[in-house]
């Protein structure tokens, strides 16, 4: 029997929400009527329906999430089994769905309150809404996404569509700035001229699974296959005789570090714990150990002694080795713990695998030579893609303090801030004090702060009492 | 080269093809010894007398039948309207006879007529005196209708209306009698159906004919302030029309603003929209955006009279929109 399925729309669209039914189960199609509304992370659009038929099924709920190429409706006569293609399995349901709690009983419609409102129509009735985007010229920057027509087209100007199909563009690609999302002509200058290239839309996955040291390592730390990104070429419209701003093309590692970012602070709920630590016995303990250093041993530094001291707390305080992704919880057996290393064109977070088990002097030599090479490109996919926390450092920089964006999808991440020569009350007397702050960035739906808190308090007593570190 | 007013430049249009040619006879109210409302025939029935100036009633639909009647006995009549606003009354007699009787006659009979005065508004004559008939008389097969900007055009564009075998709607910018430009000195006759690109731009073409050509100047200044290279196109000509200029111009910039003083609705930037979709539709980026009058008569008072006409800012507002900018 004929199945409507969830279409990949992009190279990076992985599942789309199904917004709204325009079919009911029973409805005659035709081939080619819309049947229903989708969202992906970029486009809202039409799917259609492939085959001429009765509905006979529709097989996802309104807001359900659905990843590609899963049956969403059937076509033609019911004579499928009850429950032998069911796929609900696979499908999340939205919030606000009836799988949540949360309810919202004073709804001025009186519907239902489990049916899921669309947004924009909330509160209004369906016609006044309809006619009020009608009547009212969107502005371009309130309608960034770009749209297609329900024949799955995108909207482009039709000297886009010219230039396209002359220069091999591949629209879906580009991000539309014109109104509704139209794609015009700034948008694909870029290309034309060669300023910026698209890959081949046969590339390969977004993101390839991570050669990970442990199999519950679900997600790599950086990408190895070249993410299409889809980029807006417009500039800032600054028209006020000022110089015009210049169009600087992102390294590659760049444009990955700002989407995992803007990833991260949009989907995951941060909150921050900051704790100031004691450092006058860890940087005695350095000294000496970097005093009695053996022919061709690598100097510990602060760093590798925060890189132990982490490790070891987390082998206690688990709830901050996981990771969050897909909705899922997982919880990592193994300790690594990758170091943030700022390069000229961005962030690499290469990781010292089973930090927990190594010892200072291992340690030491690991980072060393990770962020050596990390420098000089000299990394290899599986050094960096991978890891279970994070440890960024800007003490050497003179920072105070500062609070760490979370590496998805791992819950928590460890921001060092340099050592400072701090009066400190001791007994009743003010005495010169060594202190560093440590700020954690955690995933609240992995972890509480409480938690947090307590981990931190475990790595002071690392780092206090320095020695622990050389035991553990 | 000599530096003249609009109405000096059609003055001295007259002037000249009055000397070259003596079947060239004027008809009009007050355009004699009072030297015409507008004066724009001054002097000249000093200069060629009484029988080629001649005074009319006032009486639209009499003394233009009567000169499309002289036209088709061989005469060259120039027809002043004081205003195109009295032309409805002689609208009968250039719908009806001067646009049809080439075609009744099978070409046996032609009306080299040319019927002239001040078109649109801008000078506060209110509703029954402010018209723009570029889109009104441009739909009938049978008569040419030109609109001059610029003094040179207006003599040039006077000599062409003379010497041209039918009837020629002569659609002069009131507002611009006064404004001055370098026009050549001897005969130069501007061709009919070829507009002028008035400035050349890269980013948008601005697209009008008569007084807002101006306007579109300053517009194209403005926008040039805001680092956009607009172009700015002057039809000239209504029909025959030049399509080839602005499908050339919308080709090089992908977007264009059509500004006119009449009303919206089955006008001349409606048309010109249409050809520029027919015709270059592959290079468009944006709509082409039109900026027309207001759709009420036209105001009195000079605060709505300057609100219900295009306006610079309603042109550079178009022209971003064109533009996909903020202004």
């Amino acid at each position: 029997m004929p199945q409507v399925i969830m279409p990949k729309m992009g190279d990076g669209m992985e599942e789309g929400t199904l917004l709204k039914w325009l079919k009911a189960e029973g409805d005659e199609v035709s081939e080619g009527d819309a049947i229903a509304e989708i969202e992906t992370d970029k486009v809202s659009l039409e799917i259609e329906a492939t085959e001429s038929g009765k509905i006979s099924r529709l097989l996802v709920g309104e807001g359900d999430v659905v990843p590609i190429g899963q049956a969403i409706a059937q076509i033609g006569d019911d004579d499928l089994v009850d429950g032998a293609s069911e796929p609900t399995a696979e499908v999340i349901s939205a919030p606000g769905t009836e799988s949540e709690s949360i309810k919202y009983p004073d709804r001025t419609t009186g519907d239902d309150p489990t049916t899921p409102d669309s947004p924009s129509t909330e509160g209004f009735p369906a016609g006044v809404a309809a006619q009020t985007s009608e009547t009212t010229r969107p502005a371009a920057a309130e309608q960034p996404a770009t749209e297609t027509t329900s024949n799955g087209r995108f909207r482009a100007s039709p000297l886009v569509k010219r230039l396209a199909a002359e220069h091999g563009i591949d629209l879906q690609q580009v991000q539309g700035s014109g109104p509704g999302g139209r794609i015009v002509k700034d948008d694909v200058m870029p290309y034309v001229t060669g300023a910026r290239t698209q890959a081949p839309r046969q590339a390969a996955p977004a993101a390839a699974p991570a050669p990970a040291p442990a199999a519950a390592t679900p997600a790599p730390q950086a990408e190895a296959t070249p993410a299409i990104q889809s980029q807006t070429a417009t500039g800032p419209a600054t028209y006020s005789g000022r110089p015009a701003p210049v169009l600087r093309e992102l390294p590659r590692i760049r444009r990955v570090t700002g989407r995992r970012m803007t990833e991260s602070k949009q989907t995951v709920p941060h909150f921050y714990v900051t704790s100031e630590i004691d450092m006058a016995a860890a940087a005695e303990f350095r000294t000496q150990i970097n005093s009695q250093l053996p022919e061709g041993g690598a100097r510990v530094s602060f760093n590798d002694l925060v890189v132990k001291a982490a490790a070891l707390a987390l082998t206690q305080h688990p709830d901050l080795n996981a990771s969050f992704e897909g909705g899922e919880l997982y919880d990592h057996s193994n300790v690594d713990i990758n170091i943030a290393v700022a390069l000229d064109g961005g962030l690499i977070a290469p990781f010292i695998a089973d930090a927990d088990q190594k010892s200072l002097g291992a340690i030491a030599r690991a980072s060393k030579d990770l962020i050596g090479r990390a420098k000089n490109g000299g990394l290899k996919p599986e050094e960096y893609q991978g890891g279970t926390f994070t440890i960024s450092n800007l003490g050497m920089l003179d920072v105070d303090e500062f609070i760490a964006v979370i590496n998805p999808p791992q819950a928590a991440i460890l921001a060092v801030g340099a050592i400072a020569r701090v009066p400190v009350v001791q007994g009743d007397q003010i005495v010169i004090g060594q202190r560093m702050k440590l700020s954690v960035s955690a995933d609240h739906r992995a972890v509480d702060g409480a938690e947090v808190a307590r981990f931190l308090q475990t790595v002071r007593g690392y780092l206090e009492k320095p020695m622990t570190l050389a035991l553990g | 080269m000599a530096n003249m007013t609009y109405r000096d430049a059609l003055k001295s249009a007259l002037a000249d093809e009055m000397e070259r040619d003596e079947s060239v006879v004027l008809l009009g109210e007050d355009i004699g010894v009072y030297g015409g409302t507008h004066l724009i025939t001054d002097g000249l029935i000093d200069r060629f007398g009484s029988k080629r100036v001649i005074d009319t009633p006032i009486a639209e639909g009499g003394f233009t039948g009567a000169a499309i009647g002289m036209a088709m006995l061989g005469m060259k009549p120039v027809v002043e309207m004081m205003t195109w606003n009295f032309s409805f009354l002689a609208s009968d007699q250039i719908i009806q006879n001067a646009a049809k009787l080439r075609y009744f006659s099978g070409g046996q009979i032609s009306v080299p007529i040319v019927i002239r005065g001040p078109n649109g508004g801008g000078v506060q004559l209110s509703a029954q005196h402010t018209h723009s008939l570029e889109g009104f008389y441009g739909q009938f097969p049978g008569l040419k209708v030109v609109a001059p900007a610029t003094p040179e055009d207006v003599k040039g564009m006077m000599l062409t209306a003379i010497r041209d075998p039918d009837p020629v709607i002569f659609m002069e910018a009131g507002a611009l009698y006064g404004t001055k430009g370098e026009v050549p000195e001897g005969d130069h006759p501007v061709p009919f159906g070829k507009a002028r690109v008035a400035r050349e731009g890269t980013d948008i073409s601005l697209i009008s004919y008569g007084r807002q050509v101006n306007l579109l100047l300053k517009v194209a200044d403005k926008l040039k302030e805001q680092d956009v290279s607009a172009e700015v196109i002057d039809l000239r000509s209504i029909r025959p029309f030049d399509s080839d200029t602005i499908i050339q111009s919308v080709q090089k910039t992908n977007r264009a603003v059509v500004v006119q003083e009449q009303w919206r609705w089955f006008s001349v930037a409606s048309e010109v929209a249409a050809i520029i979709q027919e015709h270059a539709f592959d290079y468009l980026d944006a709509p082409v955006e039109r900026v027309s009058g207001a759709e009420v008569p036209a105001p009195y008072a000079r605060n709505l009279e300057i609100a219900a006409f295009p306006g610079v800012e309603q042109i550079v507002e178009a022209a971003n929109r064109a533009l996909y900018r903020k202004g």
